[in-house]
């Protein structure tokens, strides 16, 4: 991994300066050379170095001491190292003053240089690491990690300001990968729950009993299999909330009984006799359109009601565009490091064509796609030829007729057959590929009684 | 593959043959031997008393004809680079010359009685280290392996004079992308 750490010697004495930076390059670093202290600080402005070795006496222009501070202008958490033949304490003292990390008398021990640089390289890891795990840190759990400069969806950052410490059940609407869990989360982490428990479950991903047995819990021997006591999500959620995911797809049985929950605010477990309080936020959600399924009959209208008592509706990525970019840096930023690679930036006219894509999975195909294009991409910056993969995909620009006579849902459900035919089953894997959750195309398969 | 072995003048001519015929042994290619080379009177530092590998590095590389695919030379005097007190060696990574020094692999240099065979069998173990890095390679993690980097004779004496297998791998697909 030691060639994603960049080095810069800075020399006006040429061999000094190559047979350094190639012993340097025999530990695997990318090294450069600069012959002035200002054509180091242009370097270090194009492209930021993590290690500088500058020699302090450069005639002519400027020394060694003034580059660095030139750089720490540019770079304030760059690794300098202050060289010099002719040491002085008076010297050593100015440039670690000055912010030096380390001051080398050259010629130097291999076994000094080299294990400065190893322990440099150590911290920046640490450093790297620290980091990114503060950013995912606040990034996650907190209002904030919702990325948007888009007005509608600025009302809702305020709707979930004013609504979040209240116990009002909330309905989150929008379609696949719009950011319906985070939103869900921000509810929970800017309100007076946000210490105590925040339990989500996908009621799409489980068959009826087992959904049951997940959210009320269970005694001993309520059923075969039932060997001891378990506590239901409602229970484990306490006084925190409860995010209930793709609720449009649970059971008329089950909308009966969380209506009662809703009602009486308490429940038993599944074979008990033991009323236990219900204190738990709801919080639910849905990618269907749920007046819809109530006129239909597939939805208990009196539990629609009670659900809905605060309606946050999401807008597709399509109708907040300006998001893109935003989006698109958030992602490189957080996917390269987890990828382990130097990616940094997108291309104007990568930008472009990721701001022309239609996006049907939303937010979270934007996620997989930059993610797709990090792990395969060899520059620095994200280009055109990264996301050649979009335009493979049917919808890529080519116009698309939809067949004769074929209502939304049979082309839902083609789609569905299809992608799972090709991943031989694998439910992960088509879900990446539709841009959806598992727990989303589960309920998919489910509404279409596809054959698994 | 064809590697010219070029001794620097004042190396022991059985020393090179011995090393020489283990590059042939090693690689399983070509060596040709070239008459040794005259220390060019630049590269010698009075005040350190050493010689400039840079500036030595550079006069081998002029006589090295296009046929040879690398160029490994090797003297018996101590070497320096202008930041570095001493180095065992030096290569370029995927450059086409590496440079051993024998001086400070001997046991004399540390005022030690002298054991000849040791002292070849540092030199083994630095030459694959040096083509290594001819051919792409850059340090190991694995202190056995002979791309470990070696900054006292006691680290090179913990290596072995053959590649870690992450390494002879790389080493592999290098030589069959020369080939290729």
């Amino acid at each position: 991994m030691n060639s994603t750490w960049r080095i810069l010697v800075v020399d006006d004495e040429v061999a000094m300066r190559e047979s350094l930076a190639a012993w340097l390059r025999e530990d695997g670093y990318v090294v450069d050379g600069a012959a002035s202290g200002r054509e180091a600080v242009e370097m270090a402005r194009a492209t930021p170095y993590d290690i500088y070795f500058l020699d302090l006496k450069m005639p002519p222009g400027i020394g060694g001491i003034e580059t660095m501070i030139e750089i720490r202008k540019l770079q304030p958490e760059a690794t300098v190292v202050i060289i010099t033949a002719y040491a002085t304490v008076d010297t050593a003292i100015n440039a670690l003053k000055e912010g030096a990390q380390e001051y080398m008398v050259k010629p130097c021990n291999p076994e000094e240089i080299s294990l400065f640089v190893k322990r440099t390289i150590e911290v920046k890891n640490l450093q790297r690491e620290n980091q990114y795990l503060r950013q995912k840190l606040t990034r996650h759990y907190t209002f904030q990690d919702i990325i948007s400069k888009n007005a509608a969806m600025h009302a809702i950052f305020d709707l979930i300001k004013e609504v979040a410490s209240q116990r009002s059940t909330v309905l989150i609407q929008g379609a696949s990968g719009t950011g319906k869990e985070l939103v869900a989360r921000a509810l929970h982490e800017a309100g007076g729950r946000a210490a105590r428990p925040f339990v989500g479950v996908s009621c799409a991903a489980l068959a009826e009993t087992l959904l049951e047995s997940e959210l009320f819990g269970h005694e001993k021997g309520a059923f075969t299999g039932a060997t001891a006591r378990k506590r239901g999500k409602f229970e484990v959620a306490g006084g925190g909330s409860i995010f209930l995911d793709e609720i449009g797809d649970i059971s008329p049985k089950l909308q009966m009984d969380l209506l009662r929950v809703l009602q009486e605010r308490r429940f038993f477990r599944l074979g008990g006799t033991e009323e236990i309080p219900m204190e738990a936020r709801i919080i639910a959600a849905t990618n269907r359109n749920l007046q819809e399924a109530v006129e239909k009959g597939d939805f208990r209208e009196d539990l629609f009601y009670r659900l809905n008592v605060i309606n946050i509706r999401l807008p597709s990525l399509c109708d907040r565009r300006e998001d893109i970019p935003l989006l698109v840096n958030h992602f490189i930023e957080r996917l390269a490091v987890e990828a382990g690679k130097q990616v940094r930036d997108v291309s104007k006219p990568a930008l472009k064509l990721l701001m022309d894509h239609d996006w049907p999975g939303n937010v979270r195909e934007l996620e997989n796609t930059i993610e797709r294009a990090i792990v395969t991409a060899r520059g620095e910056t994200l280009d055109v030829a990264d996301f050649d993969f979009l335009a493979q995909a049917p919808r890529g620009g080519a116009k698309w007729n939809a067949p004769d006579g074929m209502s939304l849902a049979e082309i839902e459900k083609h789609a569905v057959e299809s992608v799972l035919d090709r991943t031989g089953g694998n439910i992960k894997l088509a879900a990446e590929i539709l841009g959806v959750d598992r727990s989303t195309l589960y309920a998919m398969v489910r509404r279409h009684n596809i054959p698994r | 593959m064809l590697i010219g072995v070029l001794p620097v003048e004042g190396a022991a001519a059985a020393d090179i043959d011995a090393l020489e015929a283990f590059v042939a042994r090693h690689y399983a290619c070509a060596t040709r031997r070239l008459p040794p080379l005259a220390m060019p009177p630049d590269a010698y530092d009075e005040h350190r008393s050493q010689h400039d590998a840079t500036t030595l590095l550079k006069a081998a590389l002029a006589v090295r004809t296009a046929d040879l695919d690398r160029l490994l030379v090797v003297t018996d005097r101590d070497i320096f680079i202008p930041m570095l007190t001493f180095i065992f060696g030096q290569a370029q990574v995927d450059g086409p010359a590496a440079l051993l020094s024998l001086a400070r692999l001997r046991q004399e240099f540390y005022g030690m009685p002298a054991r000849h065979e040791l002292m070849l069998e540092r030199a083994r173990k630095e030459i694959v280290h040096e083509l290594g890095h001819t051919f792409g390679l850059v340090h190991c993690a694995d202190k056995q392996c002979a791309m470990a980097l070696s900054i006292n004779v006691t680290n090179i004496d913990i290596k072995r004079d053959a590649l870690c297998g992450a390494c002879a791998r790389n080493l592999a697909d290098r030589l069959e992308a020369m080939a290729g």
